[in-house]
């Protein structure tokens, strides 16, 4: 097989087919329709402008999750602790609205500064993560998984300790905002909120350019892909994967902020939502290119958005969007490697 | 075990690694194989124990043409391979380490195991605590609960591949008495090495390679200097060299001692001055590449220090990119590993490497910038090629390509290791050119002829024993092969204590 794009475009198709094929197996042993799940998850993301608008919703935080991501893959991290980075920002962010709520200062000065903080709490989070792996020889990927698990104990401790709402507490998170402290929502929706599509789409763009475009970008990339010659060549290696972390932290907590001041208007128990998770897949299913992360991941965004319809209407679990996601991660990527595999074998033979 | 080798062929890729060995080697034999770095002695070896497939030729076990599929096969037909660096697993006890790889089955009998393994090192008169952990013991131990293990599993040709590194005096002796000992009960033996002395004490015969093929056999009694020129080959005649006039002293290095895993280098001394160039020899893993890291900051000595220019700015302890930027510039021999970074073109590797300022790259200027670097290294490849499909002579050249122009220092392992001659004429004709402009060069080479050839000075390592610098004009590939070979090193010493 040779190296070309039409291989490469016949093995995606390939594995997207594969996915659906495998998905709807499931779907046949769970004893529903396929064709009408299909159609359920397709109307329920694009059927009317409301729900379209849900799925800009959704879109935003696992945009900004995967835009982080695609600078820690870059360098060659697996930033597993990308969802404690967001509970951590929707933490610090909640913290500044509750500091100033009171304040009587100017909401929108508030709401700046309390994604700022979001911003600052995801990327001291992350920092701690890479501190770890730096200082203490810490995997990312344990030191990461670990820090989520404690940044959900704070999560909860607050919601239930000293946030919790007058009276009794509740898994339904702290007392929401005042309105006058949410992003503002656009005019004839309930939800949607015009400023943070502007932070995704900026923030993706900004990724696409730091990594294509800059030295900066180039530098991770070689960190990345051969520290031991990327040191040699005289990068600084750890630095460099300190900001990496940073960085992402950065996008994380604001992923984190916007689900405070944007979404829930208050604290939640499970306020990242799994976006960091599901960033994770869209990074891996992109290939770690900034190019494709905005259309996939409202792909993604869809589906999560769509399969809720499926408990309402066809008394389906609304996790098969998980499994439809889940399969075709694996399978695109075993097609990936399953072509790399025949390239090498043809090229031996030749 | 009578093994017979018949025109045994491996090629990698357009390296001819094995090129038609054909060798005998009768029941209770202890055969030696030498051989330089890359004459092939790995590859024959890896080819008897399984690792390998061989291209071509047949391998022969008491007269039975044979197929080895693995290494598990290879123990199946009674070939035992023991390791440079043994294959055991230092978090075990002993004896699960022992049985592990035995035909012991789901549920192993540890007690036979341990009947056994007690009974076989009693015989050898080993002391090994089979409940101890692998990780206790040292390399000499660990290398006889793999001579233990093997003999368990019924090995009846043993291939030692350099044994005697890194183990004690004593452990020596008792491996070689140990082999001897089994030699003489019928056990074929097979002692790969670079240390003539030990070949000499202990073999019956000598089979030398070079680059491949098999040059010469030798039986008892040996002849040093024979085994020397068919290592290393015949002295060719150089050209004289023009004279070299010491300026101003550019690195010094004072009684450095560093600590390696298996081995130390202690009380190395060696002053460089400009436009000097500096050859250190040695077999492969006898602390010249340690040493010449060490010159780059980027393994910390344990003792002595290093200090740069005639002023001698003390740079002991700092690291790799603070010699940088005073100027020393480091190549590692392991070129895509250590060196380029695959995945990122040509261009992007000389942006890197020229520290351009600025935020966003500047595409244009990177542009011309690679391609006037490729034209005057006359690299073949084009700017947006990817590294890793240049091959190896023109990574070699991006290598010196990438260096910045005005260098104090260039320290280089194996700068042809694996060139052509066009690329190694070219290679050297540029790091000469560097000389004239006054940059110093310290270069690691197992290719005597190389060495003797460019270096001014020579310093010879041996199983952590350094020499001093030597005159390069001095010295002859036999003296030089007798010291990486490990002769001779009493008259150094002599020199050395008499001056």
């Amino acid at each position: 097989m040779r190296d070309s794009r039409l291989s490469n475009l016949l093995f995606q198709t390939g594995s997207v087919v594969l996915a659906l094929v495998l998905t709807t197996l499931v779907l046949l042993v769970a004893g529903a329709q396929p064709l009408e799940a299909y159609k359920n998850i397709i109307l329920g993301s694009v059927g009317s402008w409301d729900v379209a608008a849900n799925v800009l919703v959704s879109w935003v935080p696992l945009l900004l999750a995967t835009s982080g991501l695609l600078v820690t893959f870059t360098v060659g991290l697996w930033n597993i602790g990308i969802e404690g980075q967001i509970t951590l920002g929707a933490i610090f962010t909640t913290w500044a609205l509750r500091v100033l709520q009171q304040s009587g200062w100017n909401p929108g000065v508030i709401i700046l500064i309390a994604v700022l903080a979001g911003m600052v709490g995801g990327s001291l989070w992350a920092l701690l993560t890479g501190a770890l792996k730096t200082f203490g020889g810490v995997n990312e990927i344990f030191g990461g998984l670990g820090l989520n698990f404690v940044a959900v104990a704070l999560n909860l401790w607050l919601i239930f300790g000293p946030w919790k709402r007058p009276g009794v507490a509740s898994m339904s998170g702290t007392l929401p905002f005042d309105r006058s402290l949410w992003m503002p929502i656009a005019e004839g929706s309930s939800r949607l909120t015009p400023l943070t599509i502007v932070f995704a789409v900026v923030g993706v763009l900004v990724v696409y350019g730091m990594i294509e475009g800059t030295y900066f970008g180039l530098k991770l990339k070689a960190v990345g892909k051969n520290p031991k010659s990327a040191y040699i060549l005289g990068i600084p290696t750890w630095q460099h994967m300190m900001a990496s972390f940073a960085l992402c932290g950065l996008f994380a907590g604001l992923a984190g902020a916007v689900q405070v001041t944007a979404v829930y208007h208050r604290l939640i128990p499970s306020i990242s939502s799994g976006y960091g998770y599901l960033g994770l897949m869209v990074a891996m299913l992109v290939g770690y290119r900034a190019s494709l992360a905005a259309p996939v991941a409202l792909f993604f965004a869809a589906l999560n958005v769509g399969s809720i319809q499926l408990p309402i209407v066809l008394k389906l679990d609304s996790s098969l969007s998980g499994v439809l996601q889940g399969t075709l991660v694996l399978f695109v990527i075993l097609g990936q490697g399953v072509r790399a595999r025949l390239i090498k074998k043809s090229k031996e033979e030749a | 075990m009578h093994v017979e080798l018949r025109g045994i062929t491996k090629n990698f890729g357009s390296l001819r690694a094995n090129d038609g060995i054909t060798l005998s080697i009768p029941s209770g034999t202890i055969q030696g194989i030498l051989g330089e770095n890359g004459a092939g002695k790995s590859t024959l070896m890896k080819i008897l124990s399984g690792f390998y497939r061989p291209d071509g030729g047949s391998i022969l076990l008491d007269g039975q043409v044979t197929r080895i599929a693995s290494p598990a096969d290879a123990i199946k037909q009674g070939i035992g391979m023991l390791h440079q660096d043994p294959l055991d697993f230092p978090p075990l006890r002993v004896i699960d380490d022992f049985i592990l790889g035995g035909k012991a089955g789901f549920f192993p009998r540890r007690r036979d195991a341990v009947r056994d393994f007690q009974e076989l090192a009693r015989r050898f008169d080993f002391s090994i605590d089979c409940d101890s952990y692998v990780d206790t013991l040292t390399v000499g131990e660990r290398q006889q609960l793999e001579i233990l293990r093997l003999l368990w599993l019924g090995a009846r040709l043993l291939i030692l591949d350099e044994p005697t590194t890194g183990i004690s005096l004593p452990q020596k002796e008792k491996l070689f008495e140990t082999l001897k000992k089994l030699a003489s009960e019928g056990m074929t033996i097979l002692f790969v090495s670079h240390k003539l002395e030990d070949v000499e004490i202990l073999c019956d015969t000598v089979a030398v390679l070079r680059k491949g093929a098999l040059v010469g056999t030798m039986g008892l009694p040996f002849q040093t200097k024979a085994i020397v020129e068919l290592m290393f080959g015949k002295e060719v005649p150089l050209a004289p060299k023009t004279q070299w006039e010491p300026g101003k002293k550019v690195l010094n290095a004072k009684n450095v001692a560093i600590d390696g895993i298996r081995i130390q280098i202690r009380g190395v001394d060696l002053q460089v001055r400009e436009g000097e160039v500096i050859g250190l020899a040695g077999m492969e893993g006898s602390g010249q590449a340690m040493f010449l890291g060490a010159c780059a900051g980027l393994t910390q000595p344990v003792g002595g220090s290093f200090c740069l220019d005639d002023d001698e700015r003390d740079m002991t302890g700092r690291n790799h990119h603070d010699f940088k930027r005073e100027g020393v510039a480091y190549l590692p021999a392991a070129r895509l590993e250590q060196a380029l970074v695959p995945g990122l073109t040509l261009t992007e590797h000389f942006i890197l490497s020229e520290g351009m300022g600025g935020i966003f790259i500047d595409h244009k200027r990177a542009l011309e910038l690679a391609q006037r670097r490729i034209e005057l290294y006359n690299i073949k490849g084009r700017p947006e090629s990817p590294v890793e499909s240049l091959s190896g002579g023109n990574q070699q050249r991006a290598l010196l390509a990438l260096l910045r122009d005005s260098l104090k220092l260039i320290l280089v392992e194996h700068p042809t290791r694996g060139l052509d001659i066009e690329s190694t004429v070219y290679i050297w004709s540029k790091l000469k050119e560097r000389c004239a402009q006054g940059t110093a060069i310290v270069f690691i080479s197992s290719d005597l002829d190389e060495i003797l050839q460019y270096s001014d000075r020579v310093i010879v390592f041996f199983a952590g024993r350094v020499t001093p610098p030597l005159d390069a004009a001095r010295l002859t590939v036999e003296r030089l092969g007798r010291l990486i070979g490990g002769k001779d090193w009493e008259s150094i010493e002599a020199e050395v204590a008499h001056a």
